[in-house]
């Protein structure tokens, strides 16, 4: 018998024990009508061609794969930035479901968010009632400060028009007039999560800002974008504007609301920019993104505003934070203190200490645009290579930024770019041009199976691995996080492959 | 084993009346049907179900597209399964509900992978049949040891008026393999459940009458009948759920045809109605299909129950029954070889978990399939609730629940906060998006959907599982370090 109290084994190891081996190769063989294993062989081995990757290349209409999620959930977390705010997303519940999973897997903590479900009915004759029952309901069992309105894609495609039913649904006494509903269309089948981020803050900014006058002042604003390291990053960047003594406001911070305590109470809202906060930033002198393709829409909008702008890629590594620093004293006017140097100075150490274990080792990364950039620059300046540089939802603008990076780098020469391209085609490109290491999300873990390449969790969604994402991998301190990471898997794979006793271990040493 | 206990009727009566207070009065009114509390000798547990939610409330349900590429299709692990539609939908439920199988992932095997056509405004201007047929002819030349595909249609394939039937017949012919298109779009029924029946449809439809192509493989070549044919319905191997009910179930001398839904190749799908018998687990997902081979095949089935010891040496007498005296030995025989296994398990556990208190709201079956297994361990039942559930399933969990037990139908977050504020169970087994929720108020938590990233809980190797994880969630030393030492209560 395989089980037993003492030696309890779960599914991890019960189905390698023989009872369950021999009963499954019985299945198999029996009942499954399955292709003979040469065959199964010879198919293996051919997808891992050159012949396959030119097919694989070639494919036009399907997607397999893809490192992307849809316009909503970029929504439903811009949404939840703010404080005390709900996301209420007009159309279809199902959605709801998988947006708020998809947010708890990932930073292991409550995401809220309500539906209007709409069905049948509502698909024929429009979601009206859908939403003036919704937004009333919610309302009074959530008690949020604002609600934030998104769309699925089926009121896209009947076309609701958000604008007039919010106003409807206010008349109709669903919430007070004054009581904030920014709004934002978001079709998934335009863009990606990026985008969806986008279009809610610049909808939850719209809200507040535009009729309102704008006084100009000093302060900035600073808009992380889309982030699953928010938490963390978030921290960080607010520990830095406190060092540098900036009059600064994080617009979209939600490091709280996805960091809560275990202390008895649930909190459904938890810190975030406040209205207020939201309202003053229309007075900023200027507005920072540090996510350039997740901004596009609200740094114009902001510029509409008289506003400077400028934008950042996600600021990773050493030079990436120096620019931010630059931009923000630049922008602000406040010096870069001497502290904030120290820690530059350590990170640099770091990086010089432990330069003779990333030199020269090659990465394939993929990721939202920013992430990609961001990461390949900073793994350019260990005197890594990037390799390949993935990013399903990459714009065109981003393939030619990225090639201007890579080409202005000696690091980056032999680095090809894939815009739009999926994890199949990754696991072609890792076959037929392999990598050392992969940096990505948790959805690398099946190339990493695939091709044997080992995978360094560095990006949205993460659902294998805790609490990463309350580390920050932003600033000098996040460099050196980032920098351990990577460390980290590139002296366990030695390890590993030096660690079987009288065999292979003579280079199992004790230092490295 | 059956515990004697009742829970306090009054007191959840009260309760129910509470949490309605906040809410509109229409949505009141509406929600106050879905809320009860039940009495013995009830013929169900007097709540309206499987009506639609109300908007704005947090419903925790989901949509048919889960109900069917989620649940029933998804872990059909040689065919292909296509979200047709914009790529969130493939994404979120992409690799998530951990139905096992065995096989190479992407070569022969592809369930834990996301197929989307990736709609885009283009798409929903032009229609999408065309890149629908396109990309079966891709999915055929990259991967070419997939016995079929199916077409799992999201919201925008049924609003902008796509013939994917026409493509699919064309395209099953072409190919000589089955091409389904299911119609499965979100904003069809009201939950999951219609995605479910649309999926057990489309089975009867599209596998079992499909004309097949003289050049295909027969299904039946190979296959020699035995008089202890059984199929295993409605188990989606979660966790590795159905190879520890097969194991025994083949330990009895039963042969296990077809596992429908997890670890399930095309031609188990195929050969299901020689059985002479449909064992049942998930009634509410697959009991369509199940009535359905009845009526057309003359095939009979029952309502089986693996979760605990007490039920599981039920449902094997039960299953017994239907078979010969060797079969009737052989459960007896397995039954006294696993009992011991059991009854360590409870020696072990027991103390620790007698007269804890547990909540449960699931899908349509766990509420009430679990409770026993529960019982077994000395716990008790103190409220259960289904997301999707129908009439009969509220009928059938009647002679589940004690006296005074609290019901509660299509919950919202907010009903849920108020009930374990109120109510305070020792366990709470729900999903992953109450999960953090419940545990931040220091309530113990199991996910009951996913087994909490453990299992399998099914059978006799499950239960010892089960039992590890429930001590381990309510006494896990963590619960005591919620408050600072220094801050008073």
């Amino acid at each position: 018998m395989p089980q037993s109290v003492e030696k309890l084994k779960d599914h991890v190891k019960l189905f390698h024990e023989p009872e369950y081996a021999d009963m499954l190769r019985d299945k198999r063989e029996n009942f499954e009508c399955p292709h003979p294993e040469d065959t199964v062989r010879e198919i293996s081995e051919w997808s891992k061609t050159e012949e396959y990757q030119e097919k694989n290349l070639a494919r036009k209409s399907l997607v397999v794969n893809p490192a992307k999620a849809c316009q909503p959930l970029g929504a439903v977390f811009a949404a939840s930035g703010f404080e005390g705010t709900l996301s209420f997303v007009h159309g279809s519940q199902g959605c709801v479901a998988y947006y708020r999973s998809h947010l708890s897997r990932h930073f292991k903590e409550p995401a809220s968010a309500v539906s209007s479900s709409m069905t049948e009915d509502a698909a024929v004759f429009g979601g009206l009632n859908n939403m003036i029952d919704g937004l009333a309901n919610a309302h009074s069992l959530y008690e949020p400060k604002m609600i934030a309105v998104s769309t699925t894609c089926m009121a896209e495609v009947i076309g609701d028009d958000l604008n007039a039913f919010i106003a409807t649904s206010k008349e109709k006494g669903s919430v007070p007039q004054d009581f904030p509903v920014p709004f934002a269309h978001t079709p998934a089948f335009q863009g990606s999560h990026v985008n969806g981020y986008d279009n809610m803050l610049k909808g939850i900014l719209t809200n507040f800002w535009e009729q309102a006058e704008r006084t100009p002042g000093t302060a900035i604003n600073i808009i992380p974008g889309f982030d699953g390291f928010c938490v963390g990053n978030n921290r960080e960047l607010k520990r830095i504007l406190d060092l540098m003594d900036v009059e600064a406001t994080i617009v979209a911070d939600p490091s709280d609301v996805y960091d809560t305590p275990s202390d008895g109470e649930f909190r459904m809202y938890d810190g975030g920019t406040t209205i207020e906060e939201t309202k003053a930033a229309l007075n900023a002198k200027a507005t920072l993104s540090l996510q350039e393709y997740c901004t596009k829409k609200t740094l114009a909008y902001a510029s509409g505003k008289d506003q400077e702008t400028a934008s950042l890629h996600y600021p990773m590594g050493v030079e990436a934070t120096d620019e931010m620093l630059m931009k923000i004293s630049e922008l602000s006017g406040k010096p870069i203190p001497d502290e904030l140097v120290l820690e530059r100075g350590r990170l640099v150490d770091a990086m010089t200490d432990s330069m003779s274990i990333a030199h020269g080792k090659t990465f394939a990364v993929f990721g939202d645009p920013d992430f990609v950039y961001g990461m390949c620059r900073y793994l350019m300046e260990m005197g890594a290579e990037p390799r390949h540089a993935l990013a399903t939802n990459g714009t065109k603008p981003w393939a030619k930024k990225m090639k201007a990076l890579l080409e202005s780098n000696p690091y980056g020469q032999k680095c090809e770019v894939w815009q739009g391209k999926d994890l199949w085609h990754m696991r072609s490109l890792l076959n037929t041009a392999p990598v050392d290491f992969l940096i990505g999300s948790s959805h690398g873990k099946y190339l990493e199976r695939d091709t044997g390449t080992p995978l360094i969790r560095l990006s949205f969604p993460i659902f294998d691995r805790h609490h990463h994402h309350r580390f920050p991998t932003w600033g000098y301190q996040g460099g050196l996080q980032v920098l351990v990471r990577i460390l980290d898997k590139i002296l366990d794979t030695v390890d590993d492959d030096t660690n079987e006793a009288g065999v292979t271990d003579i280079s199992f040493d004790l230092t490295r | 084993m059956s515990l004697d206990y009742e829970n306090d009727r009054e007191f959840h009566e009260q309760v129910i009346e509470d949490v309605l207070e906040t809410y509109p009065e229409k949505t009141r009114k509406r929600r106050k049907k879905h809320l009860n509390v039940v009495s013995e000798g009830d013929s169900d547990c007097g709540v309206k179900s499987n009506i639609k939610s109300m908007p704005g409330v947090m419903t925790v349900r989901g949509c048919a597209y889960a109900g069917s590429k989620g649940v029933v299709w998804g872990p059909i692990k040689d065919m292909v399964h296509i979200s047709h539609g914009p790529v969130g939908c493939g994404h979120y439920s992409w690799g998530q509900r951990r139905n096992y199988y065995t096989g190479e992932t992407g070569i022969n095997t592809f369930a834990a992978m996301q197929f989307t056509s990736d709609f885009q405004e283009r798409d929903i201007v032009f229609g999408g049949d065309k890149k629908l047929r396109e990309l079966i002819d891709e999915i055929e030349t990259l991967f070419p040891l997939t016995k079929g595909v199916t077409i799992q249609s999201e919201c925008p394939v049924g609003l902008i008026g796509d013939d994917i039937e026409a493509v699919a017949k064309d395209k099953g012919k072409a190919l000589d393999k089955p091409v389904v298109p299911v119609r499965c779009e979100g904003f069809r029924g009201v939950s999951q459940s219609l995605g479910h029946h649309i999926a057990n449809d489309t089975i009867r439809d599209w596998i079992f009458d499909r004309e097949k192509p003289s050049d295909l493989e027969d299904p039946d070549a190979g296959f020699e009948p035995s008089p202890y044919d059984v199929v295993v319905i409605g188990d989606y191997n979660i966790g590795g759920d159905c190879w520890a009910s097969r194991k025994i179930l083949e330990e009895v001398g039963l042969r296990v045809i077809a596992q429908w839904t997890g670890d399930t190749s095309l031609a188990e799908l195929e050969r299901a109605p020689k059985a002479k018998l449909n064992l049942i687990h998930c009634y509410r997902s697959m009991n369509y299909i199940s009535r359905h081979m009845e009526e057309k095949y003359g095939t009979p089935w029952m309502e089986f129950n693996f979760f605990g010891p007490s039920k599981i040496e039920t449902s094997l007498r039960a299953i017994a029954e239907n078979f010969d005296d060797t079969i009737k030995e052989n459960v007896e025989k397995v039954i006294a070889k696993y009992r011991p296994l059991a009854d360590e398990v409870i020696e072990k556990y027991r103390p620790r978990l007698e007269g804890k208190k547990v909540m449960l709201y699931v899908g349509g079956l766990r509420p009430r399939h679990m409770v026993s297994a529960y019982e077994d361990l000395g716990m008790e039942i103190v409220g259960a609730g289904y997301e999707f559930a129908h009439k009969d399933d509220y009928q059938r969990t009647m002679s589940h629940v004690k006296d005074g037990t609290l019901i509660f139908d299509d919950v919202t977050a907010y009903e849920m906060e108020k009930f374990i504020e109120r109510i305070r169970p020792d366990l709470v087994g729900s999903g992953i998006k109450e999960k953090y929720p419940i545990q931040k108020m220091g309530v113990p938590f199991r996910q009951v959907h996913s087994w909490d990233y453990s299992g399998p809980y099914h059978a006799y190797d499950g239960f010892a599982i089960f039992a590890k994880d429930m001590d381990l969630a309510i006494n896990n030393p963590v619960w005591g370090k919620f408050k600072a030492p220094w801050v008073e209560a």
